[in-house]
This record gives structure tokens, C-alpha cells and sequence, in this order.
């Protein structure tokens, strides 16, 4: 009897298990009025302000047009649900993550933030088909799936787009350039840069790399001894941040210019006139007159500043409405035919449209650091 | 009598295994798996593959490696590499691609092995940490894993839909594992750690046997490699830091140096732990943590000794034990 008893505990305990990991798979599709956009990135570890700031940028954007009365879709109006599940910026975190959220509905995907995840889960988001927009997952190869799209530059286009400001419209001919070859974005935006100079006859005077530290004065003693006329820098802030006060006490006076990275420089350099005069490209600026309605909703919300992951993710939101609104259904496949049919006035541009290879179109923005703040250059 | 008493272990485990694969391949083919479990499956199964035969350095050999993860990229980029370029057949390539994943990884156990004879505990420990952070610098700068953009593009050979597969592999594993430890070279092993004169006095080639746990060990964190390289799709330098090599070796904590089955048992909730919590939103990592500490607690606690000298858990563990 004692033995029964046993394998009738084991078995309910199986039962238990069993219930508690196959249970929660039929929520999905629980309205027909709610549209779920799920969205990935990371939340937690080295990368979680990017992962947190899309995720509140979303949030206001849902918001807001809940608030209105939510998205006609032809002859009924629907509501917007935003579903946001932690990768940790790992390829394999956001697998699991994006199972999650279709197991939860998904019907849309806002993401991912960081471009690994984005490549691990683009082949699963084509199998389901359903529609995927990328707030800044940059590389290349994202939106190789018709059903993937992107709201930021690809790292060449902006490579390319730094190379013809340089070269073309200032009239540099020769010009230095420090990188991260162990980072994927400042290599993607490197590489581009380079080929783009030279075609457009300028030459490269020296291209220094690092891997990863805080000490840059080889590279920058180096970058000295050249002829170069200005520096360009693709990289993210915090090395940026090092990397201007380092050229200061070097007393190098060239100009720097940077990729879309440097957003956040003056919140971390601590003399702000050693980075007086860089300019960067950047989607995004939270002084601009237009953004002035969001930004002061995402301070009583959050009590900070929009970045422009913020404000990608705002307008990604955006860009679902005004798909859903044009395809007048929530079928995955009427949504993307529409994808390339619709122009959305946003916080990183107006009239922002998409090619059928996924990319966007919309006007570059530079911002260059002015009096000790960010300024939009002219 | 003595083979006797080992037939009727190998009947149990291999029991075991038939439940444990009947139940998990009848919930994932009859399609009753939630999606975001199907997708743990398979790195349940990776991880299971490397807490095992890191034990083999930590927990038998006694020497604490933190460069698994480093074997790990050497098998996973090289599985990847041969899959994308021969373009043969599944049966044929995913073979391939598992054995050289595993022989380049066990070639690099030599070279890190050899040299390191000479170093103990902590020393050890710092070198081979270095070692994966070299592994990792030699991957971003050379062009064919593509540097810092990593791979992408890899044929799903070992995602969910080929559990059986990689199950047969976890299985596989584990028991020349545990087999390696009950042979004779295993207790060879043993020996170094609990007493490293000892074993060179009585004639013991202890080198040798060093350089083994490290080479097997790494051979099988190389098979774990391709597996995740072929599960994921992508491969980039940044997923196989120092990091990983401690996750792998917090599993093996949790588990119990030198303790196979607490290995397993710890690969598997730690693996899954992470994704049950996803409903505590911003606080999932934080409980994580907490968890994490409530488990090494009441694994060297009082406690535990008592529930397992419980007369019922007692049964229960007997035959969970020979796992």
C-alpha cells in the first residue's frame, strides 16, 4: 500500500510539472480587438539602457494612441498591447524570448534592440510570418526576410553618410579614424567609411584600432604624427567620452566626428569643452521643438531624458499604426504588403517610408556639441 | 555477484533515460510544449553536455578552469564553418561538423594543458581565464569567423525539431564521462586531486593524466559548442566571455564538485529558472540571484542531509542516485 501511495504522489507531482509548462499556451489570441506587439531586448546586463529605453518609448507611444481611442483598422477600432521580454542582448536569451511571447499572442514584433539577437530570431519570425520592425538592429543581413524591416541606418549607411559630410559637403582630404575592431558596429561603420573616402578621393591617413580598455593615447599619438585634418570615431560614448579628454591633454585640436553612438557623450566626459565641436550623426534629438510634446511626457513618466533608442522605439510604434491603419486588417501578411506603402512623420525623421528591402528613407540628422550641450548642425 | 549488482545499475539508468526521453519527446511531438519551453530543450541539454565534462577538470581532477567557454567557441565556430561551407546532406555534415568541432577543441586542451602542468589553483585558474579571453581576441581578428560580426546564417541542425539527435549526444556524454571516471585512468584523476604526491609517488604519470581531464573536457565543451552554434544560427566572439565560463561553473557548484547526476540536476534548473521567472518582469534577475543564493545555501545545509536521510526520499534518491 505504501508503494501505491508513493507512485500516486509521484505521479500528481508529474501531473503538476507537466500542467505547469504546457498551461499557459492557449492565451493566445484571448481579444480580437487587441493588437499585441511584442517586443525584445535587453533589459537587464551591459546593454539594458538601450533594452529599457525602446521599452518606455513604446510604452508612451501605446499609450498615447490607446488614450485616442486606438487604431481604426477599416471599420473598428482596435487597442495595442506592448509585450516586452528580456534577452540580455544574447542570441540564444532571445530565442527563448520570442518563443515566450508567440506562447503570449504576439502578433507583431518590435525588435530586437541588439543586432545578434536580431539575426538568432529573423528566421524564426519568417517561418510565423509575421511582421517584424527592428527599432536598431543595424547589421546588414536583418533584413534579409521580406518581412523584416528596420527604422534605423544600417552601420554602412551611416559610414557612408559620415564619409560624404566629411569629404563633400566640408572639404576635408585627409582624415584619421579610431575604431573598436571588436565591436561589430564600429567595424560595420569603419569599413564602409573608408571605402566611401576613397571613392570619394579622399585618403585615410591612419585607421587606429582597439579592443577594449581606457588608455588611448597610442592610437592618439599616433593620429599626431599624420598630416589628418579631422578625426572620425564610430564608437559608443564611454570610449568616446575617454577618447576626447585623452586628445585634449595630447593638445590635438582636430575636429572629431562620430557615428550615431555618441549620443549621451555629455553626460559622461567630465570637462565638456574637451568634446566642444564634435559632431555626430544621430536620429534623434531631444532639444528639437517637434519632440517637445514627447519628451516632456517621457520625464513625467520616467524622469529622464529620451535617448534616440527612446525614440526609435516611439516611432516603430508608430510605424505598426500606420500599418495596420493602411492594410485596414491585422492579418501578418496584409501588414507587410503595406509596410511599403505608408510615410510616418516621427520623432527620427518625417515622412519616414520603407524600401521592399526592408530599409528606411528618411534625411540624415547631425548634431554636433555647441556651448556645452547638444545642437542640431546646420 | 558484482556484475550482477552492476547489470541491475545499468538497467535502472538506462530506465531512467527511456522515462526521461519517452515523457519530454511525447510532450514536445504531441505538441503540448509551450513554445518558449520547446526552445529550452535543446540549450537544457547544451548546458547539461558542458557542466558535465567541466566536473571532469573541477570537480575530478580538483583543478578550477574558468576558460570553458573558450573550448566552447573553438567548437562552435568550427562546426559552423564546416557546415556552411561543405553544403552535404544533414546525416552526413552535422557528423562531421560534431567531430571536428571536438578534436580542434581537444587540440586546443593540448595547448593550454602542456604548458599549465606545472600550475595550481589559483594560478591555473588565471591562466586558463586568460587563455579564453585569448581565444576570444584570435576569433575577432581573424576573417574567417568573420571578426567582431560574428556568423550568421548557420543551418539549424540541432534546434528542437532534432532533439532526439542531441539528446542520444547528451546521453552519450554523459556516460563516457562517468564511465572515464570509474576506469582506471579515471581514478588516476581522482588521485591528483586528493593527494598530488601521493599519486606521483606511487607512480601515477601524473602529466599525463592532467593533460587527459583537460583534453576530454575539452573535447565535449567543443560537441556542446557546435550544438549551440547549430540551435542559435549566429555565432559572435562576445557570447563565449569569461562570463559563460563562470555560468557553466556556477552549474557545476550548485551540483557538486565531482557529482554527475548534481551536475545534470543543476544544468537543468538553472536553465530553465531564468525563463519560469519571466512573468516577475523587471525583477526576474533579481530573483534569480536570490534563488541562486537560496540554493547554495540549503545545498550545504543541514537541511538537505536531513530530507535525504528521510526514510521515503531516501527511496527515491536510491534510485535517482545511480543516474
Amino acid at each position: 500500500m505504501k508503494k501505491m501511495k508513493k507512485i500516486v504522489a509521484l505521479g500528481l507531482a508529474a501531473t503538476l510539472t507537466v500542467a505547469s509548462i504546457t498551461g499557459c499556451g492557449n492565451k493566445s489570441g484571448a481579444d480580437a480587438n487587441t493588437f499585441v506587439i511584442g517586443g525584445i531586448g535587453p533589459l537587464t546586463g551591459d546593454a539594458a539602457s538601450y533594452g529599457i529605453s525602446v521599452k518606455q518609448g513604446a510604452e508612451i507611444a501605446v499609450k498615447e494612441i490607446n488614450d485616442a481611442g486606438g487604431v481604426k483598422v477599416g471599420d473598428k477600432s482596435i487597442k495595442l498591447e506592448l509585450k516586452f521580454e528580456d534577452d540580455q542582448a544574447a542570441p540564444d536569451k532571445a530565442v527563448t524570448a520570442y518563443n515566450s511571447l508567440m506562447d503570449n499572442g504576439m502578433n507583431a514584433l518590435l525588435g530586437c534592440v541588439t543586432t545578434g539577437s536580431c539575426l538568432s530570431v529573423v528566421d524564426l519570425a519568417k517561418e510565423d510570418g509575421i511582421l517584424m520592425i527592428t527599432p536598431s538592429g543595424s547589421a546588414a543581413d536583418i533584413t534579409k526576410n521580406d518581412n523584416v524591416f528596420r527604422l534605423c541606418f544600417t552601420d554602412p549607411l551611416q559610414g557612408e553618410t559620415m564619409a560624404a559630410h566629411m569629404i563633400t559637403d566640408l572639404g576635408y582630404k585627409k582624415v584619421a579614424v579610431i575604431y573598436k575592431n571588436s565591436d561589430e558596429y564600429s567595424t560595420g561603420v569603419y569599413e564602409a567609411f573608408a571605402a566611401k573616402v576613397e571613392e570619394l578621393g579622399g585618403t585615410i591617413t591612419t585607421a587606429e584600432a582597439f579592443a577594449d580598455g581606457e588608455d588611448f593615447n597610442t592610437q592618439l599619438t599616433s593620429i599626431k604624427g599624420t598630416d589628418a585634418e579631422a578625426i572620425f570615431a564610430p564608437i559608443y560614448y564611454t570610449d568616446a567620452a575617454h577618447i576626447v579628454t585623452q586628445a585634449a591633454d595630447l593638445s590635438i585640436t582636430l575636429p572629431f566626428f562620430g557615428s550615431d553612438g555618441w549620443d549621451g557623450i555629455l553626460d559622461t566626459v567630465t570637462d565638456k569643452s574637451t568634446a566642444e565641436g564634435a559632431t555626430f550623426l544621430s536620429p534623434f534629438f531631444s532639444g528639437d521643438p517637434t519632440a517637445a510634446d514627447f519628451v516632456a511626457k517621457y520625464q513625467e513618466e520616467y524622469d529622464a531624458t529620451p535617448d534616440q533608442f527612446a525614440a526609435d522605439g516611439y516611432d516603430v510604434v508608430y510605424v505598426f499604426k500606420a500599418a495596420l491603419e493602411k492594410a485596414a486588417s491585422t492579418d501578418s501578411e496584409a501588414l507587410i504588403s503595406s509596410m511599403t506603402q505608408i510615410s510616418v512623420d516621427g520623432l527620427t525623421g518625417t515622412g519616414i517610408s520603407f524600401t521592399a528591402a526592408g530599409e528606411p528613407q528618411k534625411g540624415a540628422k547631425f548634431l554636433t556639441i555647441k556651448d556645452g550641450a547638444y545642437a542640431a548642425a546646420e | 555477484m558484482k556484475n550482477k549488482k552492476i547489470d541491475k545499475q545499468l538497467i535502472k539508468n538506462i530506465a531512467i533515460i527511456v522515462v526521461v526521453y519517452a515523457v519530454v519527446a511525447g510532450l514536445l511531438y504531441g505538441g503540448f510544449l509551450t513554445r518558449q519551453f520547446r526552445s529550452l530543450l535543446v540549450p537544457v541539454c547544451i548546458n547539461v553536455i558542458l557542466a558535465v565534462s567541466l566536473n571532469l577538470t573541477t570537480g575530478f581532477l580538483g583543478e578550477l578552469t574558468l576558460g570553458h567557454a573558450g573550448f566552447m567557441s573553438v567548437g562552435a565556430y568550427t562546426g559552423a564553418l564546416i557546415t556552411m561551407n561543405l553544403n552535404l546532406p544533414l546525416v552526413v555534415e552535422f557528423p562531421i561538423a560534431l567531430i571536428a568541432g571536438g578534436l580542434m577543441a581537444s587540440l586546443f586542451g593540448v595547448i593550454i594543458g602542456v604548458p599549465v602542468l606545472r600550475l595550481h589553483g589559483d594560478y591555473l585558474a588565471i591562466v586558463t581565464l586568460a587563455f579564453g579571453e585569448i581565444i576570444k581576441s584570435l576569433i575577432n581578428a581573424m576573417s574567417v569567423t568573420n571578426g567582431a560580426m560574428g556568423l550568421s546564417g548557420i543551418e539549424l541542425h540541432a534546434n528542437y525539431k532534432h532533439f532526439t539527435f542531441v539528446f542520444i549526444l547528451t546521453i552519450l556524454t554523459i556516460f563516457a564521462i562517468k564511465n572515464m571516471v570509474n576506469s582506471r585512468q579515471g581514478r588516476a584523476v581522482c588521485s591528483i586531486r586528493d593527494n598530488y604526491i601521493a599519486a606521483e609517488a606511487v607512480g601515477i604519470p601524473v602529466s599525463k593524466f592532467k593533460v587527459m581531464a583537460f583534453v576530454v573536457a575539452a573535447f565535449f565543451a567543443g560537441i556542446a559548442g557546435v550544438i549551440y552554434g547549430h540551435n542559435v544560427g549566429t555565432l559572435k566572439p562576445t557570447t563565449f566571455d569569461y562570463n559563460k565560463s563562470i555560468e557553466i561553473l556556477v552549474i557545476v557548484v550548485l551540483g557538486g564538485m565531482g557529482s554527475i547526476k548534481g551536475s545534470i540536476i543543476a544544468a537543468v534548473i538553472l536553465t530553465i529558472l531564468p525563463e519560469v521567472l519571466r512573468g516577475a518582469d523587471e525583477f526576474r534577475m533579481l530573483l534569480y540571484a536570490i534563488v541562486l543564493i537560496a540554493m547554495m545555501i540549503f545545498n550545504s545545509s543541514q537541511l538537505k542531509e536531513r530530507i535525504l536521510a528521510n526514510d521515503i526520499v531516501a527511496k527515491f534518491t536510491k534510485v535517482k542516485k545511480e543516474a
